[in-house]
């Protein structure tokens, strides 16, 4: 079978910092799809029991997937139900399958599927599928709300044994292949479809504690996954310029991130602050962290930053979008500005 | 051997009456249908199976889609020493393992069917999965037809025959009543066999209460290996021998009267 591949993209390769003249450079931003997929196409060619799956969507390294791999690549057309089934299937025979799909429609056109044949079967049988959605929150900028996933945390984690995970830069999606080939059982990855800065500059996300510190002093403390800690970081920067510094954190194991070493990192602050990309109040990460908050600190303050309101049709930049909804910089700014004066009454 | 299996049909259709005696909360009218489906498939030398080892990878897979409709299945798989017998004397009882639906802690059960369509999709994937490993094991689907209402089961269906899922078996037991009534006046499936013809399937049809039959057209299509998958149409009826149940709109949620079953249960003693 020949393979047309897309447009070649120099950007898709690489990766990691490469060490030169002794010094760790940092790693150029790549795609977090890319970074993934390369990891997934390396480990291809020395275990044979991986299986790539996708409903007709592509990126650069999937062609070298497809090329290389025909006899373990399927694209199952636009048709995410069959997506699911297919993976769940080679799954029970023993295959690690890596399905690959747009970000709301692996899990929300095919809710179902990953129900029953997913998280259900998983409980009797050994289902190792590893679903990859490309389009967290507005990162499909100008394609409407389709395309965009605000919702994708709170159905994904109304099943209990399904893991999610939520990187920030694609050192940490490329990170998150390790646990995602070991482990068996049904899990989701949301992947921003944009190019990130990189964060994780000089070494990987803390996979163990399924979460990271990036600002430790004052007294509220950002909590963010995925895009959002780009804006948390950008904020706690301003913040600390005027001599108010925050705590940032990233929660990027939002199944599976340690609750007590979470909760003792949070008692240190009189208030947290939850950043999605999100509607928030609608059981997504500010529910996590309310959950774990009430259980464990009922007297701390919590702030929530997510989408507010629903669906919106407007055009503009990222940036503008997120102002438009309270998720932006100067929204999120504002509303942090009012909860520390809160906190200081 | 045609002996065997019309005895054993009848044995399964009493036991099913039996089991839903004990367990009014099965649905008894579309097991019915499905009776010679099975006993042809597990007594007729059709499957590869080992109930020792009920997932022993030299098996052949059974996909059992039709969720609550193969509750004639309890009786065969403990015949057959998948579990105890003692499990059919407490059918949807606490401690339990067979429900009003079969789930697939029941050992012989492959996947998860109580919700209907799902099967064919993950029975797709499974064949594509032992074809990618050059295993010559086949791949049997069951559904009803009114499941195949269900759009996944078209996405399965072309996947399968752009991949030449030669191994891939489905049988519809094509009982044509859904829950609220004939499928043909719900969503009619118009010359079913010339449907999947066209997408790309082989298919045969065959009056499926007649196990005999049914045994020889399940050999000839697991014997079929040429480039397509291929589908069996079992005509049948949906709650059959049952009088007042069979073929009766609503005989998906019919109960017969205890007092019915015990006379249809003396009839044959």
């Amino acid at each position: 079978m020949t393979v047309k591949t897309l447009a070649s993209d120099p950007s898709s390769t690489g990766g990691r910092g490469e060490v030169m003249s002794g010094q760790t450079v940092t790693p150029r931003p790549i795609a977090m799809r890319d970074a993934f997929l390369e990891r997934v196409w390396r480990a291809m060619a020395d275990d044979g029991d991986i299986y790539f799956t996708c409903a007709d969507f592509g990126s650069p390294v999937l062609d070298r997937i497809r090329g290389q791999f025909p006899d373990r690549f399927a694209n199952v057309g636009i048709a995410e139900q069959n997506l699911i089934n297919v993976s769940a299937g080679l799954a029970v025979e023993g295959f690690k399958v890596f399905a690959y799909a747009i970000a709301p429609f692996i899990t929300m056109r095919c809710f179902e599927q990953i129900r029953v044949n997913l998280a259900l079967l998983s409980k009797v049988r050994s289902v190792n599928v590893n679903l990859i959605g490309v389009g967290a929150g507005y990162s499909y900028v100008v394609s409407g709300p389709t395309h965009q996933c605000y919702e994708d945390l709170t159905v994904m984690r109304a099943l209990p044994n399904v893991a999610i995970y939520s990187p920030a830069d694609h050192v940490a999606a490329a990170a998150l292949f390790d646990p995602c080939l070991a482990n068996t059982g049904p899990k989701y990855l949301r992947l921003d479809a944009q190019v990130l800065p990189v964060v994780y500059e000089s070494e990987p996300p803390d996979l163990e504690h399924g979460f990271n510190v990036h600002r430790q002093d004052g007294k509220v403390c950002l909590v963010a996954t995925g895009y959002m800690l780009h804006t948390a970081l950008k904020v706690a920067d301003q913040f600390a310029a005027s001599g108010r510094p925050l705590g940032v954190i990233d929660l990027f194991d939002l199944s599976g991130f340690d609750a007590r070493a979470l909760s003792q990192r949070l008692a240190r602050y009189a208030g947290i602050v939850t950043l999605e990309e999100g509607f928030r109040g609608r059981g997504g990460l500010d529910a996590m962290m309310f959950d774990l908050h009430a259980r464990q600190r009922p007297g701390a303050r919590m702030l929530n930053i997510g989408v507010e309101g629903d669906y919106r049709f407007e055009l503009g930049t990222r940036d503008q979008l997120h102002e438009q909804v309270g998720i932006g910089l100067q929204a999120a700014t504002r509303s942090l500005d009012r909860f520390m004066q809160t906190l200081s009454t | 051997m045609e002996r065997h299996l019309r005895e054993k049909a009848r044995w399964v259709w009493r036991e099913t009456l039996r089991v839903h005696r004990r367990a009014p909360e099965t649905r008894l009218a579309s097991s019915l249908s499905a009776v010679e489906i099975f006993v042809a498939l597990y007594y007729g030398g059709v499957l590869r199976f080992d109930p020792a080892e009920p997932l022993a990878a030299e098996r052949d897979r059974c996909i059992i889609s039709k969720g609550h409709g193969s509750i004639c299945m309890y009786p065969i798989l403990a015949d057959l020493g998948f579990f105890p017998r003692i499990e059919l004397e407490r059918v949807c009882q606490a401690g339990g393992i067979l429900g009003g639906i079969p789930d697939p802690v029941i050992p012989g059960y492959e996947t998860v069917n109580g919700s209907l369509g799902h099967g064919l999709g993950v029975a797709t994937g499974i064949a594509l999965g032992l074809k990618g490993r050059n295993s010559d094991r086949s791949v049997f689907v069951v559904t009803g037809d009114g499941e195949l209402h269900e759009g996944a089961n078209w996405e399965a269906i072309m996947f399968a025959s752009h991949h030449q899922l030669d191994r891939l078996n489905l049988v519809v037991d094509n009982n044509g009543v859904s829950m609220l009534g004939h499928t043909d006046d719900i969503v009619a499936h118009d010359s079913l066999p010339d449907r999947l013809q066209a997408f790309g399937w082989e298919c045969h049809e065959v009056d499926g209460h007649d196990v005999v039959s049914v045994r020889e057209a399940l050999l000839a299509m697991k014997a079929q290996v040429a480039g397509k998958p291929k589908a069996l149409i079992a005509h049948t009826r949906k709650g059959n021998g049952v009088p007042g149940l069979e073929d009766e709109d609503l005989c998906h949620v019919m109960n017969p009267k205890p007092e019915l079953i015990d006379r249809l249960l003396g009839e044959e003693s």
